[in-house]
C-alpha cells in the first residue's frame, strides 16, 4: 500500500484506514478511498484549489490580512472621532467622502464604522481567519491524514467565506450606508429603514453577506468534524490528539449547534423587512405614522441572537487556547500540564457556553428569573476558564522557556485572558450588570478576551506554523516588534476603558459632548486612541514581516521547532496527500518534551516506545 | 495634501528602517559576529524577552496603580438610591476578588516567563499532571464564585423582585423615542391610564404619549419634557415603554438601568436617598463639577477667541440617558431628574397640566 515515490505528477494517493476503521467496515486495514490527482493548473492549484493547505492560506490572507486591515483601519477612524469630537480630519475627508462634510463625521457613518468593525473583526477575522486558517491547516496534518474528508466542500467553503467578505465590504459602498444598528443589529433599529438609514439596502447586504458566512462556516465545521472521527492514522485515539485538534474540533460542534440559529434569526428579520411578518416588531410609531406590526417582540431577536453569540466567542477563542497550548508546550520543552484536565475543560466549557447567552440580556426586559438562571450559569463557566488558566502558568513552571515569537503572543494570550475574563465575573454578576450594561466597561472587557487574547492566539499560530505554511521562516526581531508594541498599547487602551465605563458612559456614543457630565473623560478618551493608533501601526510590522518572509524568509528546515507532533514529520515542500508513502503511525501522546531516559528533549508522536522506556502516558 | 504628506513620511519611515536594519546586519558581519540567522531564539534571545516578561509585570502593576490613581475621580460618586449602596458594596467586594486573582496570576505567569527563561542549557522538568492540584484549583475557585453567586442573586432579587402593587410608591412611565424622553405621572390615582402608539395622532399630535383616552385612569396623567423630578426616600416605580426602537432608560447614580422595548411595559424600581440639592454638596460631586467647570472655561476661551459664545457653567445634576443604541441621536438623548423634598416636589407636580386639558 505504498504511493508511487517519484515526480510523476499523477501521484496516486491512497487513504489509510484508522483502528476505528474497523467499526465501519468489516475488513482490517483497508483503503478508505483512491485519489487520483492530476497535474495541478495555476486555477487548481492557487484559486480553486481542494488541498487544505492552500485553502487555509487563502483563509489567513482573506481573513486575517485583508479583512483584518479593514476592520482595524474602521476602528482607527471612529477612534480619532471620539478623541477629538467633531474635528475635522483629512483622513475623513478621503475615505469617508459625502459621510464627512468639511471633513467632520457625520453621526449615522459613526454608528455604521462601529457596527460593520464589530462584524468584521468578530466574524470574518476571529472567526473564519483562526478556525479557517489553522481547522485547516492542521487537523489533517497533526491527526495523519492526507486531508479533510471532502476537499471539494472545503473549497466550497472558502470561496462561500470570500463572497460573503466581498458583499460585507460592497455593503459600505451604497447610498444610504451601510448597516448600522451595532454588529448585533438589534430590531426594531435594523428592521425599519424609516428609523435609520442604514437599515435599508446596508442592511439587506449586511444579511445576505452573514446568511452567506453561516452556510461557509457549517461547510467548514462539517468537515472538521467528520475528518477528526475519521481520518485519524493508525495508532491516533483520541486521547493521544494535541490539544489544538481538540479545540478545533469542539468549536466545530458548537458551530453546528449554534451559527444556525443565528441564520434562522436572521432569515426572521428578513422576513420582517421585507415580507410584512411581526416576529420581531410590535406597536411601532416613526416618521409620523403607525406600522402596521402586531404581536411581534425584540427580545425573541435578542434570544436567538445571542443563543449563536455566546457560543460565538467561545468559537472565537478556543481554537486560539488550543493554539496557546501547542505553543506554550512546544516552547517550554515541557508537557502541557493537566491534558485531561485541559481536555476537560474544553469539554465543560463547550458544553456551558450554549447555556449563559441570557446574560447579554439581563436588562433586556425578560423575567429577572432568568437573569438568576443566566448569573448562575455564567460564573460556573469561569471555573474550567480558571483552571485553563492555571495549567498553562504551571507549564511556564521549571520550564526551559524558548521565546520564539508565537511563545510571547501565547504567554501574552494568557495574561489577557486572565484580566479580561476577571472583568467577566463583574459583567456575568446581573446585579452589577445594571450599571455597567451598555458601557464602556463592557466594550472593556471583550476586547480584552476577544479582540486582544483571541487575536494573540492567531497571531502566535501565524508565527509558530509560518514554517509549515510557507517553508521559511519569519524574522523574529520583527516579531518581538511587533509584539512588545502591541501588548504595551493593548494594555493602554483598554485598562483606562473600564474606568470610563464605570464613569457612566454608555456605548455606541457618536462624541460625549452632549454631556457636561462626561467632559472629565475627554483626556481618557485621547489617551486610548493615542494607543490605539500605535497598536495600528505595530500591525504594519507584522504586515511587512508577513508578506516579506512569505518570498524572501529564511528558508525553514521540516522541523524548526523541535516539536512532537505529526504536521512536523511531513516534507516542507506541500504535496498533495501529505506525505510521500504511508502515513506515520503514531505511538505516543502528543507532548514527550524532556522526557527522563530520553536522548533528545523531545520525542515525536511517530517513535515507537522504546525498549525499556516507561509508558508514563496514554 | 496632509494625507499625502503623512504617507510619504511612514513611507520614508519605513525604508529607514529597513535600511538601518541592512547596515546593522553589514556591520556584525564585519565584525565577525557569528550570525544567527536561523530566526529561532536562541539563549540570548531568551535571556533578554525573559528578562521583558519581567519587566512587562512591573507596567501591569504601574498601569493597573495608575489608572486607579489617575481616574478614581471620575467614576460614580456614592449611590443616591437605597438599593445603590447594597449594588456598591457587591462591586467593590466583587473588585477586590478579581484584584486579589489579578495580581497573583500575573506575577506568577511572568515571574515564571522570567524565571525559567531558556538560558544555561536548562533543564525543563517532565511534570504531565497532579490530579490533587486540580482539584484544588477548581474547588478553591468554584467556593469564592458561589458564594458571589448567591451575595449577586439576593441582591438582585432584592432589587428585581418589588411589590408592583405598593400603594405607597409613585408611578411614573418613562417614554422612550427617537430622540428623547417623556415622562407621564400616574396622577391621584396612581394608576397609569392606557396607552399605545395607535392614538398618538389623536388630538392634532398633543397625545405625545399615545394615551387612550376611553381609559379614566389616564385623565389624570400628567406628561412632562426636559425634566422630571422625584420626591426624596419614596418608592418610584418606573414603567418604561418605547415608542420606535430599542432604547435603555440609564440613571447611573441611581443604579438602575432598563431597556424600553416597543410593544412590551418594562419595570424597574427605586427609592432615591440623596436630594439634588444634597448631591450638589457631595465632596467627589462638587470636585468634579469643579474640574468640568475649568475644563469648560477653557474651552470658553478657544471659542471666545473664534467670536463665538463662551459656555455656561455646569451645575450637577441627576440623568436619564440612552444606553441602547438607536439612531443618529443616540448620543444625545437624555433628560434632567430632579430628586425633590417632598414638599417641592408637590408644589412642581401641582403645577403640571393632566392630559384632560388635552382632551377638550
Amino acid at each position: 500500500m505504498e504511493a508511487k515515490k517519484d515526480k510523476n505528477p499523477r501521484i496516486r494517493v491512497k487513504m489509510e484506514s484508522t483502528e476505528f476503521g474497523d467499526l465501519l467496515s468489516d475488513k482490517k486495514k483497508n483503503d478508505f478511498h483512491q485519489v487520483h490527482h492530476h497535474k495541478d493548473t495555476f486555477i487548481t492549484k492557487y484559486i480553486f484549489s481542494q488541498d487544505h493547505k492552500m485553502i487555509a492560506k487563502q483563509y489567513l490572507i482573506t481573513g486575517v490580512l485583508f479583512m483584518g486591515f479593514i476592520g482595524i483601519a474602521l476602528s482607527l477612524l471612529f477612534r480619532l472621532q471620539l478623541a477629538w469630537p467633531e474635528e475635522s480630519f483629512a483622513v475623513f475627508d478621503i475615505f469617508l467622502g459625502k459621510w464627512a462634510p468639511e471633513g467632520v463625521m457625520d453621526p449615522n457613518i459613526y454608528l455604521a464604522l462601529v457596527t460593520i468593525h464589530g462584524t468584521i473583526m468578530v466574524f470574518f477575522v476571529l472567526t473564519a481567519g483562526l478556525s479557517g486558517t489553522f481547522s485547516n491547516l492542521l487537523i489533517p496534518l497533526q491527526i495523519g491524514a492526507r486531508d479533510m474528508a471532502s476537499g471539494f466542500l472545503n473549497m466550497v467553503s472558502f470561496w462561500l467565506f470570500f463572497l460573503s467578505s466581498a458583499i460585507m465590504i460592497a455593503s459600505l459602498f451604497v447610498e444610504a450606508g451601510p448597516a448600522a444598528a451595532g454588529w448585533t443589529i438589534y430590531p426594531p433599529l435594523s428592521a425599519l429603514p424609516q428609523a435609520q438609514s442604514g437599515s435599508g439596502m446596508g442592511m439587506t447586504l449586511w444579511l445576505i453577506s452573514m446568511a452567506i458566512f453561516v452556510a461557509s462556516s457549517l461547510l467548514g465545521s462539517l468537515n472538521y468534524i467528520v475528518t477528526v472521527i475519521n481520518l485519524r492514522t493508525k495508532g491516533m485515539s483520541f486521547f493521544r490528539l494535541p490539544l489544538t485538534i481538540w479545540a478545533f474540533f469542539v468549536t466545530a460542534i458548537i458551530g453546528v449547534i449554534s451559527f444556525p440559529v443565528l441564520l434562522s434569526a436572521a432569515l426572521l428579520l428578513i422576513m420582517d423587512r421585507s415580507f410584512g411578518t411581526s416576529f420581531f416588531l410590535s406597536d411601532i410609531f416613526v416618521q409620523g405614522e403607525v406600522l402596521h406590526y402586531q404581536g411581534g417582540s425584540p427580545v425573541l431577536f435578542e434570544h436567538l441572537f445571542w443563543f449563536l453569540g455566546h457560543p460565538e466567542v467561545y468559537i472565537v477563542l478556543l481554537p486560539a487556547l488550543g493554539i496557546t497550548s501547542e505553543i506554550i508546550a512546544t516552547n517550554s520543552r515541557k508537557p502541557i500540564f493537566g491534558y485531561r484536565a485541559m481536555v476537560a475543560s474544553i469539554l465543560a466549557i463547550a458544553f456551558l457556553s450554549t447555556v449563559v447567552w441570557g446574560h447579554h440580556m439581563f436588562i433586556s426586559g425578560m423575567n429577572p428569573f432568568l437573569g438568576s438562571v443566566f448569573t448562575f450559569t455564567t460564573l460556573l463557566i469561569a471555573i474550567p476558564s480558571a483552571v485553563k488558566a492555571f495549567n498553562y502558568i504551571t507549564t511556564l513552571w521549571k520550564g526551559n522557556l524558548q521565546f520564539n515569537p508565537g511563545m510571547l503572543f501565547s504567554i501574552g494570550l494568557v495574561s489577557t485572558f486572565i484580566t479580561g475574563g476577571l472583568t467577566g465575573i463583574i459583567l456575568g454578576d446581573s446585579t452589577l450588570d445594571i450599571n455597567i450594561h451598555d458601557t464602556y466597561f463592557v466594550v472593556a472587557h471583550f476586547h480584552l478576551v476577544m479582540g486582544i487574547s483571541a487575536l494573540y492566539g492567531l497571531f502566535a499560530g501565524v508565527y509558530h506554523w509560518f514554517p509549515k505554511l510557507f517553508g521559511r521562516m519569519m524574522n523574529k526581531n520583527l516579531g518581538y516588534i511587533h509584539f512588545w508594541v502591541t501588548a504595551i498599547s493593548a494594555y493602554g487602551v483598554f485598562f483606562p476603558m473600564h474606568f470610563v465605563g464605570m464613569a457612566g458612559l454608555p456605548r455606541r456614543y457618536y462624541t460625549n459632548t452632549a454631556f457636561p457630565y462626561f467632559d472629565d473623560l475627554a483626556d481618557i478618551n485621547v489617551i486610548i486612541t493615542l494607543f490605539a493608533l500605535l497598536a495600528g501601526a505595530a500591525q504594519l510590522v507584522f504586515l511587512y514581516n508577513f508578506i516579506h518572509s512569505m518570498f524572501f524568509g529564511k528558508e525553514a528546515e521540516k522541523n524548526p521547532w523541535k516539536s512532537t507532533t505529526l504536521e512536523w514529520t511531513a516534507p516542507v515542500e506541500h504535496m498533495h496527500g501529505n506525505w510521500p508513502g504511508e502515513i506515520p503511525h503514531v505511538y505516543r501522546w502528543a507532548y514527550d518534551y524532556s522526557k527522563p531516559g530520553q536522548q533528545d528533549d523531545f520525542v515525536p508522536q511517530i517513535i515507537p516506545i522504546g525498549k525499556d522506556e516507561e509508558i508514563t502516558e496514554h | 495634501m496632509i494625507g499625502l504628506l503623512t504617507g510619504a513620511v511612514l513611507v520614508l519611515m519605513g525604508i529607514a528602517i529597513w535600511q538601518i536594519n541592512n547596515i546593522y546586519q553589514l556591520i556584525q558581519n564585519k565584525l565577525g559576529n557569528k550570525r544567527d540567522d536561523s530566526q529561532i531564539a536562541n539563549e540570548k534571545d531568551n535571556d533578554l524577552q525573559g528578562k521583558l516578561m519581567f519587566a512587562f509585570l512591573v507596567f501591569i502593576y504601574v498601569v493597573t496603580i495608575y489608572c486607579f490613581w489617575a481616574y478614581s475621580k471620575v467614576l460614580l460618586p456614592e449611590a443616591a438610591s437605597e438599593h445603590g449602596v447594597p449594588y456598591d458594596r457587591l462591586l467593590w467586594i466583587s473588585f477586590a476578588i478579581i484584584l486579589f486573582a489579578q495580581t497573583i496570576t500575573q506575577a506568577l505567569l511572568h515571574y515564571f516567563a522570567y524565571k525559567y527563561r531558556g538560558i544555561n542549557n536548562r533543564k525543563a522538568f517532565f511534570f504531565t499532571h497532579d490530579n490533587n492540584l486540580e482539584l484544588v484549583w477548581t474547588v478553591i475557585p468554584a467556593i469564592v464564585f458561589f458564594i458571589l453567586i448567591i451575595y449577586g442573586m439576593v441582591t438582585w432579587s432584592n432589587i428585581m423582585n418589588f411589590n408592583e402593587d405598593d400603594e405607597d410608591a409613585i408611578v411614573i412611565e418613562l417614554y422612550a423615542q427617537q430622540w428623547n424622553w417623556k415622562a407621564r405621572y400616574a396622577g391621584q390615582d396612581n394608576v397609569l391610564g392606557d396607552a399605545n402608539v395607535r392614538f398618538l395622532n389623536d388630538y392634532d399630535g398633543r397625545n405625545t404619549v399615545g394615551i387612550d383616552s376611553s381609559d379614566p385612569n389616564g385623565w389624570d396623567d400628567i406628561v412632562v419634557t426636559q425634566e422630571f423630578h422625584i420626591p426624596v426616600n419614596k418608592k418610584i416605580i418606573f414603567k418604561m415603554r418605547s415608542q420606535d426602537v430599542l432604547h435603555s432608560a440609564y440613571m447611573p447614580h441611581f443604579r438602575a438601568q432598563m431597556n424600553c422595548v416597543p410593544g412590551m411595559i418594562t419595570e424597574f424600581s427605586f427609592t432615591p436617598t440623596k436630594t439634588t440639592a444634597e448631591m450638589r454638596m457631595n465632596a467627589d460631586v462638587a470636585a468634579k463639577v469643579d474640574r468640568i467647570n475649568k475644563i469648560r472655561y477653557d474651552n470658553s476661551q478657544k471659542l471666545i477667541a473664534k467670536g463665538e459664545e463662551s459656555l455656561e457653567p455646569y451645575q450637577f445634576d441627576y440623568l436619564l440617558l440612552c444606553a441602547k443604541i438607536c439612531g443618529t441621536s443616540h448620543y444625545n438623548m437624555q433628560m434632567k431628574i430632579v430628586v425633590d423634598t417632598e414638599k417641592d416636589y408637590n408644589k412642581w407636580i401641582s403645577s403640571k397640566e393632566a392630559f384632560s386639558s388635552i382632551m377638550q
